[in-house]
């Protein structure tokens, strides 16, 4: 029993990495009707900065404080993921007004290659580590309740904390104010978003900056656990089964799904996996986002697709 | 009800009671569009008068949606000006058209449809909205103030247009004729001082396209809105409107009264072939 919570935890807890990656894909998705394939090339940028800003900034200071050089290096990415805003908007979007879903998701795959570039040139490709004083131990839990008790990461736990307060902030955010709903609009209709007076420019660059933020959470906390380094591009690909599951317009299905995919997982490697000879947490989510595809196109809380004819 | 006016129904319509032409808010001046080698407008002049219904009417094909997105902002001539209160208009985009108080409905409907009624509808107040990006995702209590106080106004708009029963339904879900008149809602949110209405009885059947008429008329009256309008369907256009212009293959070929334009001989033949 103990056993089974265990990876049960275990499980919601990577769940709520996973959501925190599929997040930036919802966001840009809902504000500007993009699939964004350099979202995880963003995760790699964010942590890079972050990473190599606070390293910098520890030298600068004699390695006295590491907290004001991580708050350096937080600052610095942030900045950096700003800039990346800009740019996209200024020199990308702004030129593809109006134009086909295609057009604009191949456009992102080419700024997943341009980020992947210039951040590996400014910032190098070695394997860099983020240490912002996350507890490495685990701890037991529930010992009254369950013989020999639940042992629990503590840095797992924190990062999933973490992650659940951006996802349920931004869910208000994007439900419950005039911006919000300014930028859904955008998402839905770019010409008539522009005959009520939002002007689309300004709107992109505050969604870019808002996923932008969200890569640098994600960026942190994966990059804290397992380096910084390349791989963390593929961080994105983990979270894509989570975000066609949870459906791409849903800011609580980026969560629900990422939770379900988590959890299901690990379960199944631990308890389907000895009997097929293992590694099906490689391939697990990919089956479950295809069972929901068909029989929910739109994901579980998408928007349902209405056509009229 | 003026006695005068019962004596020709179009005279009646072009001096509709209680409506006041104003001023020239809008003028057009040698307006020519092309998109390529294709002429869409040629040389067009005509004007807009505060508190007007003015229509823009024409056969398919004629350039009126064109003739809007100029006025919108959506579309650059290549040649020609365009006054807005006596002051040049330089070239811009749509969205300063609208913080300017021009407004619009679209012909094929451009709603967000996932959205509720209600959702669609602010949309237009957000140029009104000050609260910058902090106080509303903190929640500050300015930020709150300002919605509710905007959520009033929508509601006021929702009850004018007589849509309360479908006030949260997904716009996508709707009925086409209301899809229509939500769409209208959200341009009349803005409180534009020109609303510019693309088809607004077009795929309608009669009792909608009644409803719309007098929709219109009640904006006219009730707001003193100038209001521009373009359809092709002559009848609906000629009870409502003060001054018509008739556009043709991209040129004026008419414009004035309801009863002026109805008698134009170049009208008379666009819309029945001139073999007529």
């Amino acid at each position: 029993m103990g056993f089974f919570i265990e990876t049960m935890l275990g499980g919601l807890m990577t769940g709520m990495l996973y959501a925190l990656v599929a997040l930036g894909f919802v966001l840009i998705f809902k504000a500007s009707g993009v699939f964004n394939f350099a979202q995880g090339a963003m995760v790699l940028v964010a942590a890079l900065a972050m990473a190599r800003f606070s390293e910098w900034s520890n030298a600068a200071l004699g390695g006295d404080s590491l907290f004001l050089a991580n708050v350096i290096g937080i600052i610095g990415a942030g900045a950096v993921m700003f800039l990346v805003a800009w740019a996209v908007e200024r020199f990308v979007l702004r030129k593809l007004v109006n134009q086909e879903g295609a057009t604009l998701l191949m456009v992102t795959l080419g700024i997943a290659y341009v980020l992947e570039g210039l951040g590996q040139t400014f910032f190098g490709s070695e394997i860099y580590s983020i240490n912002v004083g996350m507890p490495k131990d685990p701890v037991i839990m529930f010992e009254g309740l369950i013989e020999g008790g639940v042992m629990i990461n503590k840095e797992d736990f924190i990062a999933a904390a973490l992650a659940a307060v951006l996802v349920g902030g931004l869910t208000l955010f994007f439900q419950k104010t005039a911006i919000g709903r300014a930028l859904r609009a955008v998402a839905d209709d770019h010409q008539a978003a522009q005959s009520v007076g939002i002007p689309l420019n300004k709107t992109w660059v505050i969604v870019w900056c808002v996923a932008g933020l969200v890569a640098l959470v994600a960026g942190i906390i994966w990059g804290s656990k397992m380096g910084v380094q390349f791989s963390l591009v593929t961080v994105a690909l983990r979270a894509l089964p989570v975000v066609i599951l949870g459906g791409l317009t849903s800011v609580p299905g980026a969560i629900v799904g990422g939770l379900i995919i988590g959890v299901g997982e690990k379960l199944s490697e631990v308890y389907l996996g000895p009997f097929v000879g293992g590694g099906i947490e490689i391939w697990f989510a990919y089956v479950m986002a295809l069972i929901v595809l068909l029989f929910r196109p739109q994901g579980l809380f998408g928007e349902k697709i209405i056509n009229r004819v | 009800m003026n006695m005068t006016d019962t004596n020709s129904s179009s005279t009646a319509a072009a001096s509709a009671p209680g409506r006041r032409q104003g001023e020239v808010i809008l003028d057009l001046q040698n307006i020519s569009l092309r998109f390529g080698g294709v002429k869409a407008l040629t040389d067009i002049s005509f004007n807009i008068r505060e508190h007007e219904v003015r229509a823009i009417i024409g056969p398919n094909g004629a350039g009126k949606s064109s003739m809007l997105n100029v006025i919108n902002g959506v579309y650059h001539p290549q040649e020609g000006r365009i006054m807005f209160r006596g002051e040049e208009r330089k070239k811009m985009e749509p969205h300063v058209a609208a913080q300017q108080g021009i407004a619009r409905t679209f012909q094929n409907i451009a709603l967000f449809k996932g959205m509720s009624v209600l959702d669609n509808i602010m949309t237009g107040r957000n140029l009104r909205m000050k609260c910058n990006i902090f106080q509303q995702a903190l929640w500050l209590g300015p930020a709150l103030r300002e919605e509710i106080a905007h959520r009033e106004k929508v509601e006021e708009i929702v009850d004018f247009l007589e849509i309360q029963h479908i006030r949260k339904t997904p716009v996508g879900a709707l009925p086409y004729g209301l899809q229509k008149r939500v769409d209208l809602g959200r341009a009349l949110a803005m409180e534009p001082q020109i609303l510019l209405l693309d088809e607004p009885m077009a795929g309608m059947n009669v009792e909608e396209k009644q409803d719309m008429c007098r929709f219109i008329l009640d904006i006219s009256d009730q707001f003193g809105t100038t209001i521009v309008l373009i359809e092709h369907d002559m009848g609906v256009v000629m009870d409502i409107s003060d001054r018509v212009v008739v556009l043709d293959y991209g040129k004026k070929i008419g414009d004035g009264t309801p009863h002026e334009v109805r008698n134009n001989q170049d009208v008379i033949n666009a819309y029945l072939g001139s073999g007529h």
